[in-house]
């Protein structure tokens, strides 16, 4: 292993380590605010994920749409782009795979109608992550701000869908699908009897090797990173910027609304207004721990689905609500421990890139007196 | 309804957005972008019910929320700061944190997962010292920014903190300042939001904090504009609930308005919104 | 606080040493300026110069060596301290805030102020005050934004007398400046030397320190090499210290390049007849202001000809390359390989027309930086290395060995990310995509193609270019520095306000005489 590789290593797995231990000690703080041994309260989250199927088939159903929206952040970000739309994406992915469902017949072919499911909930997440590509590359208008803001667009369209066109009266979902679920694992392994877990497991495998692949072995992911380390240099190369953004975006949209099955067809088989509940924004938290490389994030995505579940777990003993307070945490320590350990790597052994005066300017002085 | 009485809604609504588009202004003229105004407003109404139950006084409560709103900031300023963190995940984190701790201890003090117990708070209406806080707050701001030397320093920093760096200003320093600034004012929203309903509830800000970013990039970054830009937010809100009912507009479009508006004017469409050069920028 | 007696020193900067981590930019340097007198620091690009200046004015700290000014010990101290002790630096890139105004910018750090607010009515008048005190009027309540650059740099200076400055820094304060501006700057410069002010000015440009100065400190990879009075040397002395060998100012010797450079261009002439050079016709390129960054340019380079631009930098060089590779959008005007119209094509149809481009920023554009050698290898063919979407990984690789071989790149690893190789090696890779043996191209445009390399691979790229211009490439030339232009060129241009003011052989022209018309002292009738 050469040094750069080494070093590449440690860069990427310090700051989820150094996190991981930060949200352990928060989490001893508050479980101990409860009275409560630590030790006890962490064994019984383990034990109440890892340790018994159910609870592991609550985990990997989590981390399922966990992965899709990580993935989604991450496909974006390798372009250089902030997409913080999964949440609408994911909601929008979410009612066009029960749209479907319920407008196929009966009895409709189950592999066609999963496939058409798949497919039309991935093309409403694009037409959602598109809108802001398209801002971004006609107008210049910051993807970050946008996608918010379509968010929030977007939650209301699909709210006011669901109050006045098409939802069980008294309830704030839609009718139940005729076809296209898709089976629960227990169905296979029945240990896992009650768990949400579905095989839109092996589809979030699949994205994730598929991403890895287009990212590191096609001519496209070659062309949509280099756009997004040094945008210059990839015009400068022949590739189109502009197109390189827009797609990015809208694929990043497409993952995050395939994201949908995982409830829809493997879960509850309808569409229930607000079933993303802040997801979309946790795929942000996994994709930085994930490093944004698809494999990393299918790693995040089980650890932070490991905390949401195992609140639930040890709840009778700590309130399920210092997972939330933790995953702050974890995020919190993670962006801030990223650049931190880039550049005592980077200062070990090289000249910063940037300007090295500015860099190392005394900016923390106090400025002279004004003159009375 | 009168119009006065209509005027008093439309203030209500605005005196958050108000507080938390002015702490948004200042905190982005210094180069840091402010997506955590919503956590600040959460913590702020959280802290200023738990100081309000176990002082009695609205007054402390207040003091109190500020207190909180500040902290946040803090939390978001040395990791933006010091630790150069990338300030949109921070700034998400914070939100996500600020739900998580004050759901936490609302559980831990009062022992519910949805309210605390009633509150005493301020006068209602135009009684309320808050509510002329929140309409002062975008001309204080205005102030703050235009007139004193630290409001040359916060906005040389957010456009050129190489040039404010350059004649001895401390970048930081201005930057930590007008963080906590901005997670008081903010604060002060939640203070009000909550003191006027006399309880906390979870996540009783209900996204209004990104209503006050939205007027924030609206309004083009300047405090009279973004103050602007939230009672025109506010209005439509009043409408909204007057239309209810009578369904000429169903209420999900009039949501919309805010945020249709901001993504029209980031676009350019009406005026460029262009925010400060330096906006998020995590060097110096 | 006493004027200090004429004569005793203001700085004196001994064994100062800066490194970067493996970057040694200064290296043992010291300086020495009295009180009263303009001071040149010269130097070529990268020796240091500039760091040094930043350790005068507290920007770095120095690792080793002491600074003292107007006699006391002030090693290590801040930029608030070197400001409250007299000491202002005008920076090359300007230190303004252009959504500030004027006298927001002058006060900006040390506001004047009347009940806790800004005096902005004062901060006004003190522009108008120290204007009239210096010659240097510029109206207070303009935005910056609106300034030219000379005003821009008006402005800079007066931010310096602001504050009190005795001893003014200035870091190559020419570059940016027309020929009156320079003429209007060297007025005020006097102006402050004889109000008991010291002057240290940075510049490459040997006219203006034998006009300018009094005393001359030479600077070279790093370290101090001489010191000189101004009026007991000549620019030739002063060229000898800069580049470390005899050199004579005018003939063509000048250049530190190889024998093999001087022979005269092999013209193929079957490719001179083949007609595909570079055309470029009536070319405008409209600026970011009003002003024209490129305004109407036509000529032709010819099979087997190298055509050099020279100019003061910030004369529309970079904008004319940018607007010929693609990379910046053309006014009007036309862009051609022969008969091949590429005025609106993108960067890629102009590859594969035969268009090469080393770039003038490597690390901005010719490289993506944290990709592996032999990723950057295939930048901008990469659709030639990839079988139905997908990259052929074997075919990269072979390739990059190839290349790695043919062009000396070290460490030889293909694998190794570009930034982790020194500049000369990362300069290497840019010039062996544009130009070997994957390429099949007409045209280069070679823009400072051996900036910040060493010299070893300086010495290589000049070979490689005399190389492809005699096997007939048409060759577009643009670098700062005059001698390579001047060696490696069949024919030069003189580009000056985005205009060409001359085209001549090469033969024909001196140093001194492009000089001239670089400055726009001349003409071409």
């Amino acid at each position: 292993m050469t040094a750069e590789q080494r070093e590449k290593i440690e860069e990427a797995l310090f700051p989820p380590v150094v996190a991981i231990l930060i949200a352990f000690v928060v989490g001893d703080i508050l479980m101990l605010s409860f009275n409560q041994s630590p030790f006890v309260v962490w064994r019984l989250l383990l034990e109440g994920t890892w340790g018994n199927a159910y609870g592991f088939g609550q985990v990997l159903y989590k981390a399922t749409t966990l992965s899709f929206t990580g993935m989604a952040v991450a496909f974006a970000y390798r372009a250089g782009l902030f997409n913080i739309g999964g949440e609408g994406q994911l909601a929008a992915g979410g009612l066009a795979a029960a749209l479907v469902g319920f407008a196929l017949p009966i009895g409709f072919p189950a592999v066609l109608a999963i496939l058409l499911g798949c497919l039309c909930a991935a093309a409403a997440g694009g037409i959602v992550g598109a809108v802001p590509g398209y801002l971004r590359v006609r107008f210049g208008a910051h993807e970050v701000i946008t996608t918010i803001m379509l968010n929030f667009v977007v939650l209301a369209l699909l709210n006011w869908f669901i109050a006045t066109k098409l939802r069980v009266p008294e309830t704030l979902h839609t009718p139940e699908i005729h076809a296209g679920a898709i089976s629960r694992l227990s169905a296979l392994l029945p240990a896992f009897h009650g768990s949400a877990a579905n095989l839109s497991v092996i589809v979030v495998i699949v994205t994730a090797v598929a991403m890895w692949y287009y990212m590191f072995r096609t001519r496209g992911g070659y062309e949509l990173r280099a756009v997004g380390l040094q945008p210059d240099a990839a015009e400068y190369g022949g590739i189109s910027v502009s197109r390189v953004l827009f797609s990015a975006m809208t694929v990043s949209g497409v993952i995050a609304g395939l994201g949908g099955i995982n409830f829809v067809l493997g879960y509850k088989y309808y569409y229930e207004d607000g079933f993303a509940g802040g997801t979309g924004f946790l795929g942000i938290a996994v994709a930085l721990v994930g490093r944004n490389n698809p494999f990393g994030i299918l790693i995040a995505a089980l650890f932070f689905a490991t905390l949401s579940q195992g609140g639930l777990a040890v709840n009778a003993f700590v309130p399920k609500q210092m997972v939330d307070v933790l995953q702050g945490v974890v995020i919190i320590a993670i962006a801030a421990s990223v650049p931190e350990v880039r550049r005592i790597l980077l200062g070990a052994r090289r000249r910063p890139v940037v300007s090295a005066a500015w860099d190392s300017a005394p900016v923390a002085t106090t400025p002279p007196e004004a003159p009375v | 309804m009168n119009s006065f009485a209509i005027v008093t809604q439309v203030l209500r609504i605005a005196v958050p957005y108000l507080f938390a588009a002015a702490g948004g202004v200042i905190a982005e003229r210094s180069g840091i972008i402010s997506l955590t105004l919503e956590g600040y407003m959460l913590g702020g109404a959280f802290a200023a019910v738990v100081g309000t139950f176990y002082s009695g006084s609205p007054v402390i409560g207040a003091m109190c929320g500020i207190g909180g709103g500040i902290v946040l900031a803090l939390i978001h300023a040395v990791a933006c700061i010091r630790y150069r963190a990338d300030q949109v995940i921070v700034g998400i984190a914070i939100n996500l944190f600020a739900v998580g701790i004050t759901r936490f201890f609302l559980k831990l003090l009062f022992g519910s997962s949805s309210n605390s117990p009633r509150v005493d708070g301020f006068a209602a209406g135009y009684g309320n010292p808050v509510l002329w806080l929140g309409l002062l707050s975008t001309p204080f701001v205005a102030f703050i920014l235009f007139r004193t030397p630290f409001g040359l320093r916060v906005r040389a920093t957010g456009e050129k903190p190489e040039a404010a760096a350059s004649v001895g200003v401390s970048v930081h320093r201005v930057q930590y300042m007008a963080v906590m600034l901005s997670g008081g004012l903010a604060a002060l929203g939640g203070v009000y939001l909550a003191l006027d309903q006399h309880q906390f509830t979870d996540q009783m800000t209900a996204g209004r904090g990104f209503i006050a970013v939205a007027a924030v990039i609206f309004g083009r970054w300047s405090p009279l504009r973004a103050g602007a830009a939230c009672l025109l937010f506010a209005a439509a809100e009043t409408i909204q609930i007057h239309l209810q009912g009578n369904h000429v507009v169903a209420s999900q479009f009039i949501e919309m308005i805010p945020y249709v508006l901001t993504i029209v004017a980031l676009a350019g469409v009406v005026g460029r919104a262009i925010p400060p050069a330096a906006l998020g920028r995590a060097e110096a | 606080m006493t004027p200090p007696p004429i004569g005793s020193l203001a700085v004196r900067m001994h064994d100062i040493c800066k490194s970067f981590g493996h970057i040694r930019a200064n290296r043992n340097a010291s300086l020495q300026v009295a009180h009263g007198e303009i001071h040149a620091l010269v130097g070529e690009n990268g020796a240091g110069k500039s760091t040094l200046m930043r350790v005068l004015g507290g920007l770095l700290t120095p690792d080793s060596g002491t600074l003292e000014v107007n006699g006391s010990d002030v090693t290590g101290w801040t930029t608030p301290d070197a400001i409250a002790a007299g000491v202002g630096v005008v920076h090359q890139h300007f230190m303004l805030v252009p959504t500030l105004t004027v006298a927001e910018n002058l006060v900006l750090g040390m506001e004047p102020t009347k009940a806790g607010q800004i005096d902005y009515a004062r901060a006004v008048a003190d522009v108008k005050r120290l204007g009239e005190e210096t010659g240097l009027v510029i109206d207070g309540t303009r935005l910056v934004a609106d300034l030219s650059v000379g005003e821009a740099q008006r402005v800079e200076i007066l931010k310096t007398l602001y504050r009190g400055a005795k001893i003014l820094v200035l870091d190559e304060p020419t570059a940016v400046l027309s020929p009156p501006e320079v003429k209007g700057l060297a007025l005020v410069l006097r102006g402050v030397r004889d109000n008991g002010g010291t002057v240290i000015i940075i510049t490459h440009r040997l006219d203006e320190v034998m006009a300018l100065s009094e005393t001359i400190t030479v600077m070279r990879a790093g370290e101090t090499v001489a010191s000189l009075r101004t009026a007991d040397t000549n620019p030739s002395e002063i060229a000898q210290a800069m580049v470390g060998r005899h050199v004579r100012l005018t003939t063509r010797e000048f250049a530190i390049v190889t024998e093999t450079t001087l022979t005269p261009s092999r013209v193929n002439k079957a490719a001179r007849a083949s007609g595909s050079g570079l055309v470029v016709r009536n070319l405008i390129v409209a600026g970011s202001r009003k002003a024209r960054e490129v305004d109407d340019i036509t000529f032709t380079v010819r099979p087997g000809e190298i055509l050099g631009i020279a100019g003061v930098e910030g004369n529309g060089q970079s904008e004319l390359i940018e607007a010929i590779a693609g990379l910046r959008a053309v006014s009007s005007g036309f862009v051609g390989i022969g008969d091949t119209d590429l005025t609106s094509a993108s960067p890629r149809d102009r590859a594969d027309a035969g268009l090469s481009h080393i770039p003038e920023d490597r690390q901005r554009r010719g490289l993506v930086m944290d990709y592996s050698v032999a990723d950057n290898l295939i930048l901008g063919m990469q659709h030639r290395f990839s079988h139905r979407g997908s990259l052929d990984r074997a075919a990269i690789a072979e390739y990059a060995r190839q290349q790695i071989r043919a062009f000396d790149i070290r460490p030889p690893n293909f694998a190794a990310s570009a930034r982790t190789l020194s500049g000369g090696n990362q300069q290497k890779v840019v010039v062996a995509r544009e130009m070997g043996g994957g390429r099949d191209y007409s045209v280069l445009l070679a823009s400072q193609p051996t900036r910040g390399v060493d010299v070893g691979a300086i010495e290589f790229i000049h070979s490689r270019l005399i190389a492809a211009r005699d096997s007939g490439k048409a060759i577009l030339l643009v670098s700062a520095e005059l001698n390579e232009v001047l060696s490696l060129s069949d024919r030069v241009a003189v580009m000056c306000r985005g205009r060409f003011v001359v085209v001549m052989p090469a033969a024909d022209a001196t140093e001194d005489v492009l000089g001239e018309y670089m400055t726009g002292a001349r003409v071409a009738a």
